[in-house]
This record gives structure tokens, C-alpha cells and sequence, in this order.
């Protein structure tokens, strides 16, 4: 009895004599390209027969590769489920050799590939317990660390990176200053326009500009700075840091007896300290003025009588309070997107997890923070 | 030679911007052969490779791999030209988020047809073939830098493809990681057939691996010796040439030019 099947790539024959003897003729290649679909053809003909042993003729195969190899296997395989016998006739030298080198006869004895046992749910709570605990330990001692380079750069002023501490006052504050500016101008825009709606019921028009300067120089300015600065530089401290990192430069200042943190991270902290209050002052200036547009343009206020209510509503105190936040916030921002990034290992992807984790954590402890200074200010002032 | 060609460049220039690296610069690689190319260091042997692998586009000339021009502007074709060719990049380049089998049956899963299971046999056949039989579940960052060599290798090789190129095989590994690498390499390419192209400063793998090599000038931008590298090392008038071949300093090679 003779079939002969003629797909695409190569083509076999089989055939078969009284005692379930199979005999498979494969002609041509056997590569990457047709080795998926002759796996499927040949063991759904195979099954048709009542095997007791296969042999494989390869004498006409003028190309074999690892995946002609698995296909082999798989037939190996099939037989060796059905208790039948297996043996591959006129091979060539050069094929005996590829399949010594891939190890054909004992591929089936090693160790099929071991998928690390996924831990149960007490190991992992475990694990993630004491993962934060370290991270904790790890953030504690990162504001030490930052504390000290902090006092030896007032020791010793010479120590402090000037050229990095201006790079990044521009890049942190000159370089976000539109984007400051333009939120700021339409949060002024919306807030006065919101507030215009009710107060005007009241004839209340003036008190929107006490309302707008009042929110955004004591809440407001210093939060979407903080938030805006968040995105834009400690993000970007995490990144470089990380990938600093992983990349070993971080190793290499270290080895070259520089203080990572006095090299990295006190730059970008002064810088941020000094910058982000007064983008935070632009903030409050910016959405002022777009207060003032509503104002005059549909409340029927002039530019003096809004500017002068402006004026009499704010106290040199919400302006300095407002500040103070915000410096506050800018330390936030750089310690965790500095830790963030120290804390990246392995590859790209914990780059791209550390900034996340910074922007992410960063808005969390600006919120947080500022909310405690509400309270603080209650009972206080 | 009754060998036909499976690379051909033809007055290449290539370059970045207004800085030419390389310039007229023309070489066939046989089928089945290892070649390799061969430079000091910033003569432009990687940005070749590149040119080659259809990584920078040529400036002028052009760049037949296997019948088919690289600097296309038809994606299907550079998809089927991509087929044919594997690369071993420097850092390996492994996937940091996947484990060295996910790594390797990624290309497998993605251009074959095969069932899963025997996707998981052929990344085993062929981590077996680099000697990383037992690692399938590390992750990148658990391998040592020989490691994830061989890794990258299992990986470039993946769909067997006829090409291979290399940058840099042996750079920052042991004298017996490397050598053992050169065997692999060699082991390939008379199992498979599989034409290798690497770049390499390594003057014993060189002598070791290669059957032809070119070597880059820096000054000149073009090749300036082409051929075997044992004879060229013995019989070489260019004196660069022989102080390469010769691990020789500069000044050194001029002092003993007459004595070899």
C-alpha cells in the first residue's frame, strides 16, 4: 500500500507492509518553515495505521535543521506512547552529527523545562512584608544619607556641583515655567468663572477676586506646581537615576570615591528647593490675571478695583505660607524620585516601574503633606 | 570558487549626517562561510554591520543580501530579508522582562506554526545546543555575561536563519568562554550551513574561526586587506596590517618592521 502526499515544502510517502511495519519517506527540506504543518499532517495520518514499528527514511532529505529535528522527536514520541519502535535509516553523516550535537536519543530523559513553583499566598504576604520593611529601612537611611552630604556641602560649599545645580534650576524651573503658567492662567480662568455664577446672585462680583487669590496662593498654586513639577522633573530624576543604575555608572562614581547622593541628588534637590516656590509665585501671579479677565471682561469690575481687592484680601502670611509648602513639596518630589531611581535593578522595565513609582508616590505625599499643614494651620494660626 | 555570493556591497558609503564613516566600500560574502571584519578601534566596523543588518541607511552604494536589496522602502521585503538573518548584539540584548525561554521561543511563536509544546522542546534543543539546558526559567539579569551570550545566540538562531552576524562574540568574556563560543560558532556553521558575519578584535578567535576576513582603515575609510588571515598575517606588505596581526604598538612595529 503506497500514499503519497505532495504539500507545499517537502513530501513524504508511506507505506506499510503486513506486520504494521511503517515505513516514512520524507523528501526535501525539513526547516522552520514547513516543520509545524508536517508535525500535524504526519501525525494525523500516522494515526490511521496500527503501528508496531516506524522507520524513518531520510536519504532523500537534503536539508535538516533543529526544527526537522522536532519533527523526528514528535514521531519518536507518538511511537514511544504507542509502544511501537522507532529508528531512523540513511541518514547522512552530516545530519548524524546535528542530531548527536542537539543530543536526539536523550532529549526525552532530560529534565523537562522546570517552572519555578509560584509561591503560596502566607510566602508572599511574608515576602512583601519584608520587602517594605527594607524599603522602608532603605527610604529612612536615603534621608540620612541625604541629611549628611546636605551638611557636608554647608561645610564645605566647594563640594556641591554648581554647573549640575544650575542645569537643573533651569530645566526644573525655566523650562516648566509655560506649563505653570498656562494651567495656572485657565485654573484662575475656571475658578473665577465658576464662582462669578454664584456670587453675581448675591451681587457679590468683587469677592471672586478674593476668591481666586485666596485659594490659589494658599492651596492651589503650590499644589498644581508641585504636581505639575512631579511630572515633569521627578519623573525625570527617576529615570536618569535608574538608569544610571542599571547601566553601573552609579557603581562608577562610587568606585571613583564620589558620594552618589552628593553627585546626584543635592544638585537636583537645591535646585528644586530654589526653583519650585517660585514657580509657585508665578502660579499664583498667572491665575490671578486669568481671575482679572473674567473680572472685567463679564463681571463689570475694573482692573484697579479687582487688583485692590486682590490686595486687601491677601496677607503677606498666605503668601509666604504658600511658599513654604511648596518648598517643602520640592523636597518631596526630589527625595522620592531620587530613591525611586537608586532603587531600579535588573532591566528596562524597572526604569520604567521606579518613574511611575515616583510621579505616583510623589502626588500621594504631596497630597498628604499638604493636608497636615491644613491642620497645622488650624490650630496654629 | 564554485561557492555563489549571499552578501554583496557595492560602493557603500555610510555615515551620520555629514561624517562619513566608510566610504567605497565593496566585499562578497560566500554562502556557508565565515567571515569576518576586522578594524581598529572606531574604524567603523559596527556601523557596517549595521549598514548590513539594515540598521543605517547606506548613503550611497547598495546591499544585497541574498538576492534581495536591504535599503528598501518596501516593508514586506525588508520583513522577508529580516527572516533570513539572526544577530548576536554585543550586550545580547536579551528581553529583561522575560525569562532566557521565553526569550527564545518568542521569534518561534511568533513566525511557526508549531504547537506549544513542541515550542518548549525546540527552546530546549536549542539552549541544549549553546550548553543552557537547565536555565529556560532564569531570568537576563540572573545570567553572568558569557551566559546570556549564548543566550542571545540560542535566540538570534532561533528560526535558523542562513545569516548570522555578530558584533563584538567574544568581548568581555574568558579566554574559555570565548574559545568555547569559537567551537559553537564553528559547530553552526558546518552542522547548519549557516553563513556567519562577524565583527571582532579578538586575534585568536580570528585565527581560529575565520575563513576570510576584511579589514577597515580608519584614515582611508576603506578596506585595506581582504583574504585569508593566516596569509595575510604572514605575507602582508600594509604595515598596519602586520602590526595588527602581530599585536604590535605603533611605534614598536616601526622599529621591528624588517626583523619578521
Amino acid at each position: 500500500m503506497k500514499i503519497s502526499k505532495m504539500p507545499k515544502g517537502p513530501h513524504y510517502e508511506i507505506s506499510e507492509d503486513h506486520q504494521g511495519a511503517v515505513t516514512v519517506s520524507i523528501f526535501g527540506s525539513m526547516d522552520a518553515t514547513n516543520a509545524g504543518p508536517m508535525i500535524e499532517a504526519l501525525s494525523a495520518r500516522l494515526k490511521k495505521y496500527t503501528i508496531s514499528s516506524l522507520t524513518v527514511d531520510l536519504e532523500r532529505v537534503d536539508y535538516l535543521d533543529d526544527f526537522g529535528t522536532l519533527v523526528l522527536f514528535e514521531l519518536r514520541n507518538m511511537m514511544l506512547h504507542g509502544k511501537a519502535a522507532f529508528q531512523i535509516i540513511h541518514a547522512s553523516d552530516k545530519i548524524k552529527e546535528l542530531l548527536s550535537i542537539l543530543d536526539f536519543d536523550s532529549l526525552n530523559e532530560q529534565i523537562p523545562i522546570g517552572k519555578k513553583r509560584s509561591p503560596g499566598i502566607f510566602v508572599r504576604l511574608g515576602e512583601g512584608a519584608i520587602r517594605q520593611v527594607s524599603e522602608l529601612k532603605y527610604s529612612i537611611s536615603f534621608i540620612g544619607s541625604i541629611i549628611l552630604s546636605l551638611i557636608y556641602v554647608c561645610s564645605k560649599p566647594r563640594s556641591l556641583r554648581k554647573n549640575d545645580t544650575i542645569l537643573y534650576m533651569q530645566r526644573v524651573g525655566v523650562d516648566g515655567l509655560p506649563i505653570v503658567a498656562l494651567i495656572s492662567f485657565l485654573m484662575g480662568l475656571i475658578m473665577a468663572f465658576m464662582s462669578s455664577v454664584q456670587l453675581q446672585q448675591f451681587g457679590a462680583n468683587i469677592y471672586v477676586a478674593s476668591l481666586v487669590s485666596l485659594a490659589m496662593t494658599r492651596e492651589l498654586g503650590p499644589i498644581i506646581t508641585a504636581i505639575i513639577v512631579a511630572g515633569r522633573s521627578g519623573s525625570a530624576f527617576a529615570a536618569e537615576i535608574g538608569t544610571m543604575k542599571i547601566s553601573e555608572e552609579v557603581d562608577a562614581l562610587f568606585t571613583m570615591g564620589f558620594n552618589p547622593i552628593l553627585f546626584l541628588v543635592v544638585p537636583k534637590l537645591i535646585a528644586a528647593v530654589v526653583m519650585v516656590p517660585i514657580l509657585t509665585l508665578f502660579s499664583d501671579l498667572f491665575a490671578i490675571i486669568g481671575g482679572l479677565i473674567v473680572g472685567i471682561s463679564m463681571l463689570d469690575l475694573t482692573v484697579n478695583s479687582y487688583i485692590a481687592q486682590t490686595i486687601k484680601t491677601l496677607t503677606l502670611f498666605d503668601v509666604f505660607w504658600g511658599v513654604l509648602k511648596s518648598a517643602i513639596f520640592a523636597v518631596l518630589i526630589t527625595w522620592v524620585g531620587c530613591l525611586r531611581g537608586f532603587q531600579a535593578s535588573g532591566g528596562a522595565a524597572s526604569v520604567g516601574q521606579a518613574t511611575t513609582s515616583a510621579v505616583v508616590s510623589s502626588i500621594f505625599l504631596i497630597i498628604l503633606s499638604d493636608s497636615i499643614f491644613s491642620v497645622i494651620l488650624r490650630y496654629w494660626g | 570558487m564554485t561557492r555563489k555570493p549571499i552578501i554583496q556591497v557595492r560602493d557603500l558609503r555610510v555615515g551620520y549626517g555629514d561624517v562619513i564613516v566608510l566610504d567605497q566600500i565593496s566585499f562578497d560574502v560566500f554562502e556557508g562561510e565565515i567571515f569576518v571584519i576586522l578594524g581598529g578601534s572606531g574604524c567603523g566596523k559596527s556601523t557596517l554591520l549595521k549598514a548590513m543588518i539594515g540598521l543605517i541607511p547606506p548613503q550611497a552604494g547598495q546591499i544585497i543580501l541574498d538576492g534581495d536589496e536591504v535599503s528598501t522602502e518596501d516593508e514586506a521585503q525588508l520583513q522577508g530579508i529580516l527572516r533570513k538573518i539572526g544577530v548576536l548584539y554585543q550586550g545580547a540584548a536579551l528581553f529583561g522582562s522575560m525569562t532566557v525561554a521565553e526569550n527564545v521561543a518568542l521569534p518561534i511563536e511568533e513566525y511557526t506554526t508549531l504547537p506549544t509544546k513542541s515550542v518548549n522542546t525546540l527552546v530546549r534543543m536549542k539552549l541544549g545546543l549553546v550548553n543552557l539546558q537547565g536555565y529556560e526559567s532564569h531570568f537576563p539579569s540572573e545570567l553572568s555575561g558569557g551566559m546570556k551570550k549564548r543566550a542571545g545566540l540560542a535566540r538570534a538562531m532561533a528560526l535558523n536563519p542562513k545569516i548570522l552576524f555578530f558584533d563584538e562574540p567574544s568581548a568581555g568574556l574568558d579566554p574559555i568562554t570565548s574559545a568555547e563560543l569559537d567551537d559553537l560558532i564553528l559547530h553552526l556553521n558546518r552542522s547548519l550551513g549557516t553563513t556567519m558575519v562577524i565583527v571582532t578584535h579578538e586575534l585568536e578567535s580570528i585565527f581560529t574561526v575565520a575563513q576570510r576576513i576584511i579589514m577597515l582603515d580608519k584614515q582611508s575609510k576603506r578596506i585595506i586587506a581582504e583574504g585569508d588571515p593566516r596569509y595575510l598575517r604572514d605575507h602582508s606588505q600594509n604595515p598596519f596590517v602586520k602590526r595588527f596581526f602581530n599585536r604590535q604598538a605603533v611605534g614598536e612595529g616601526r622599529k621591528e618592521k624588517g626583523t619578521r
